[in-house]
């Protein structure tokens, strides 16, 4: 038995060597010259160049004027991704489909959509009442974003019609047609809107 | 179900057999010490080992050896995991400035790493710093792989040996895989998945303002015992980085299944996209599946590694077809209150709580169901949100023994002991002697392999009841009803059969569920791993008996569908009670 240790503790420092700190930083290294965007949390920057969000990300919208995200299950507040040592981070809800909980957590926000927007009355895509695995979700499916155009157009005084482009615009088809759901980038489409409007603010208010 | 559905799933199987040949050969050559491509660049760090550890490569060992060799290197991987963490307030590369992790939790995650099941009752970002993700982690996902790969290789060569003590050298068959087999995938996989968005740095996390800023009512109460309600504005959110695409690479690779963050593969910046989707779900069955090959290659007979890949592949299927279909019918309780759920080209629809939008429920079945069929047990999605039947699929897989693929290595030795058993009990009902390729199997053999059959499902359950009869375990519950009987039950099969996913709303991170944990992580590895080099050592001691008439073959279709009934025959009448006590029962409640 005693002849074993010493390959054992020389294995064992060697190993961690290559494979704990050799290979991270190598990987590390690599990444900061040809992935770098990537590799530090793809963050959007705006025009000034100043970061606006991180593209993976998700953050929470309940304002009328913009397009709202996926439920969350995240405290203290929705899309909380990290809140110090002892907070919360990336989180579910984990209820059952059984759970009264989630009954009534999504009657409650089939009801804030309803009071949002009286004039919707179809049935509401699943995606925007139920919450995601991660509470950070950045994505909502087509149906989603559709379903909120009217209330989202209303609130900025923009034609519905326009809204409804530029979410045809930035919605994204399977991965190679086939991988994954249909989805629209919720903070890219809010980027958006908020260019739109300025733009139509600075139209309508510009020397004639 | 819809036609993009089958697709996916058509997508994944056919890449995933195209794999298997050229890897498994791959992986033979590795283990016979052949040529394999790789012994420039890494011959030298190889034999650098060998010479520092004072290692005679051509050393024979013993079964005994090799299992003091093998539990020694997992004892010392221990020890270094729980000191990291207790230790990591003090060590650099803490630039959260994380404190040191409390006693009962490092001894689970020191347990549940070195044993390959990687359950976590913690989150990555808020509990370890880079440097224990890297050095006590990392290190683990690696070299817990290499040890189930090293049994395997062991077992083989006493298939095959012929009047021989010699297993081959531990040493050799653990740097061999990490160094040639799991190191360069990782290398690959990590860098695709940085492409693709998944973190890589040793920046401390980043503060990014938010476009529309949030509120919430804080309380406190005072000394007098007043509530005061305080409005807090958040304008900011934190993003959490690290070197975590590296880390994630072996997670998959190495069916280990431990998150760098918390939600594990549902987080963004772990499984940023479909396509990052489909390589990680890959990388988990990869291995396992290649595997198959490698064994047949390695006992000369390619046909006996492809009856047995047959085998899983049967068993995995229509279970996997069984998940996707369960969740894309959604939950009918949702459909009364006025949601939409049906799949069409503008939303996944189906039963999406719990789930991503990117991966819809077709990418978070097939996962759940790859993911519980090896011994892998990360999720891009919450089981526990799973439909009734959708999560009986993954908790069945894992109490089948993680023999579907299973693990890698441990997947494979663990079905061997499914086929000796299969083979002993065709033997007894056509009145032959049994034998598997050209080993007699005797009552030594039967004791060994019934040890690594029935030990879990017994420690499942036995300890499933035990958590169901006391307060420390019943306060964990968050589901009532049936549903909080399956998350105990999940828990017992993931921990008891190494595989670390979650009906995650149970809060396990309490000294019950952690040491509770841990000794059932601990017993389920290493209780299985002594009798299987047993095993090996008793075969390898035998002669080889020329093939006859009298042979059983082991390589057709009869004896596929034999091994089939086997694995699926005692996982029923192991698990047909508990699970009608919680999934089945649960889907009566929600259907009817």
């Amino acid at each position: 038995m005693w002849s074993q240790c010493r390959p054992a503790i020389a294995v064992f420092v060697i190993l961690s060597a290559v494979t704990g700190l050799a290979y991270p930083l190598l990987v590390t290294g690599i990444a900061a010259v040809v992935f770098p965007w990537q590799a530090n949390g793809s963050v959007l920057t705006n025009s000034a160049g100043k970061p606006v969000g991180s593209r993976l990300i998700g953050q929470y919208f309940s304002e009328p004027k913009y397009f709202w995200p996926r439920p969350s299950a995240t405290s203290p507040v929705p899309y909380t991704a990290y809140n110090g040592p002892l907070g919360d981070c990336g989180s579910a809800s984990n209820t059952g489909p059984t759970n009264p909980k989630l009954f009534a957590s999504v009657q409650r926000r089939i009801k804030r959509l309803r009071v949002a927007d009286p004039t919707e009355k179809g049935t509401v895509p699943v995606d925007l009442v139920t919450s995601s695995a991660s509470g950070l979700d950045p994505d909502i499916s087509p149906a989603a974003a559709f379903y909120q155009v009217q209330r989202v157009a209303a609130a900025r005084g923009l034609a519905v019609s326009v809204v409804k482009k530029l979410v045809e615009h930035l919605c994204q088809g399977r991965d190679f047609g086939v991988l994954g759901a249909p989805r629209v980038n919720v903070l890219e489409l809010n980027l958006a809107l908020d260019r739109l409007s300025s733009i139509q603010r600075a139209a309508s208010q510009g020397p004639r | 179900m819809t036609p993009n559905a089958w697709i996916q799933m058509g997508l994944f199987v056919l890449v995933l057999v195209a794999l298997v040949k050229p890897l498994g050969a791959f992986m033979a050559r590795v283990y016979e010490g052949q040529p394999c491509g790789l012994d420039k660049p890494l011959g030298s760090l190889e034999q650098l080992t060998y010479r520092a550890a004072g290692i005679k490569p051509d050393q024979p060992m013993t079964w005994k050896t090799y299992a003091v060799a093998l539990l020694l290197f997992n004892l010392l991987g221990g020890v270094a995991v729980y000191a990291l963490q207790r230790l990591q307030g003090l060590l650099p590369l803490n630039p959260e400035h994380l404190g040191a992790v409390s006693p009962d939790l490092a001894w689970n995650t020191a347990i549940s790493f070195i044993s390959n099941t990687n359950w976590q009752s913690y989150n990555g970002e808020t509990t370890m710093s880079y440097l224990t993700q890297m050095l006590a982690l990392t290190v683990q996902n690696f070299v817990s792989a290499a040890t189930g790969m090293a049994v395997l290789v062991a077992l083989i060569r006493g298939i095959r040996g012929k009047q021989t003590d010699n297993l081959g050298n531990f040493w050799v068959d653990l740097v061999r895989s990490t160094l040639y087999i799991l190191l360069p995938l990782s290398f690959v996989l990590a860098l695709l998945l940085v492409s693709q968005g998944v973190v890589q740095t040793f920046s401390p996390y980043k503060k990014v303002p938010l476009l529309q800023p949030v509120s919430y009512v804080q309380s406190t109460i005072s000394a007098a015992g007043k509530t005061n309600n305080k409005t807090v504005w958040v304008k900011h959110q934190v993003l959490p980085l690290g070197p975590a695409a590296s880390q994630i690479a072996i997670k998959q690779l190495g069916t280990n299944g431990g998150g760098f963050f918390g939600v594990n593969s549902a987080h963004p910046f772990e499984n940023p996209n479909p396509l990052s989707n489909f390589l990680e779900v890959l990388a988990i069955l990869l291995i396992p599946a290649s595997l198959c090959y490698t064994f047949g290659r390695m006992v000369g007979d390619t046909r006996q590694g492809w009856a047995i890949f047959a085998a899983m592949l049967i068993i995995f299927v229509p279970l996997m077809v069984g998940c996707v279909w369960a969740e894309h019918a959604g939950n009918p309780k949702l459909a009364a209150l006025g949601v939409n759920q049906s799949p069409s080209a503008l939303m996944s629809g189906g039963n999406m709580e719990g789930k991503e939008t990117r991966f819809g429920v077709t990418d978070s079945a097939i996962w759940a169901t790859v993911t519980t069929a090896a011994s892998n047990g990360s999720v891009n999605s919450m089981h526990d949100s799973f439909t009734p039947l959708g999560g009986l699929v993954p908790m069945w897989l894992m109490e089948l023994g993680e023999v579907i693929f299973g693990g890698v290595g441990s997947g494979l030795y663990g079905m061997l002991m499914f086929v000796i058993v299969a083979v002993f009990i065709a033997g007894l009902m056509v009145g032959r002697t049994p034998e598997y390729l050209g080993k007699k199997i005797e009552a030594f053999e039967m004791k060994m392999a019934t040890i690594c059959v029935l030990v879990p499902p017994a420690l499942v359950l036995v300890t499933a009841g035990i958590a169901c009869v006391t307060v420390m375990g019943k306060s964990a519950i968050e589901n009532p009803g049936a549903h909080g009987f399956s998350e105990i039950l999940y828990w017992a099969s993931s921990v008891g059969n190494n595989n670390g996913s979650a009906f995650a709303g149970l809060g396990t991170n309490t000294p019950f569920y952690n040491i509770a944990g841990g000794l059932l992580m601990w017993v389920s590895r290493y209780f299985l791993i002594v009798p299987t080099l047993a095993l090996a050592g008793s075969l390898a001691k035998k002669k080889q008996i020329p093939v006859s008439s009298g042979t059983l073959p082991t390589h057709d279709a009869l004896f596929t569908a034999w091994l089939v009934a086997m694995v699926v025959l005692i996982g029923a009448l192991t698990f047909l009670p508990a699970l009608a006590l919680g999934p089945i029962v649960e889907s009566l409640h929600l259907w009817h």
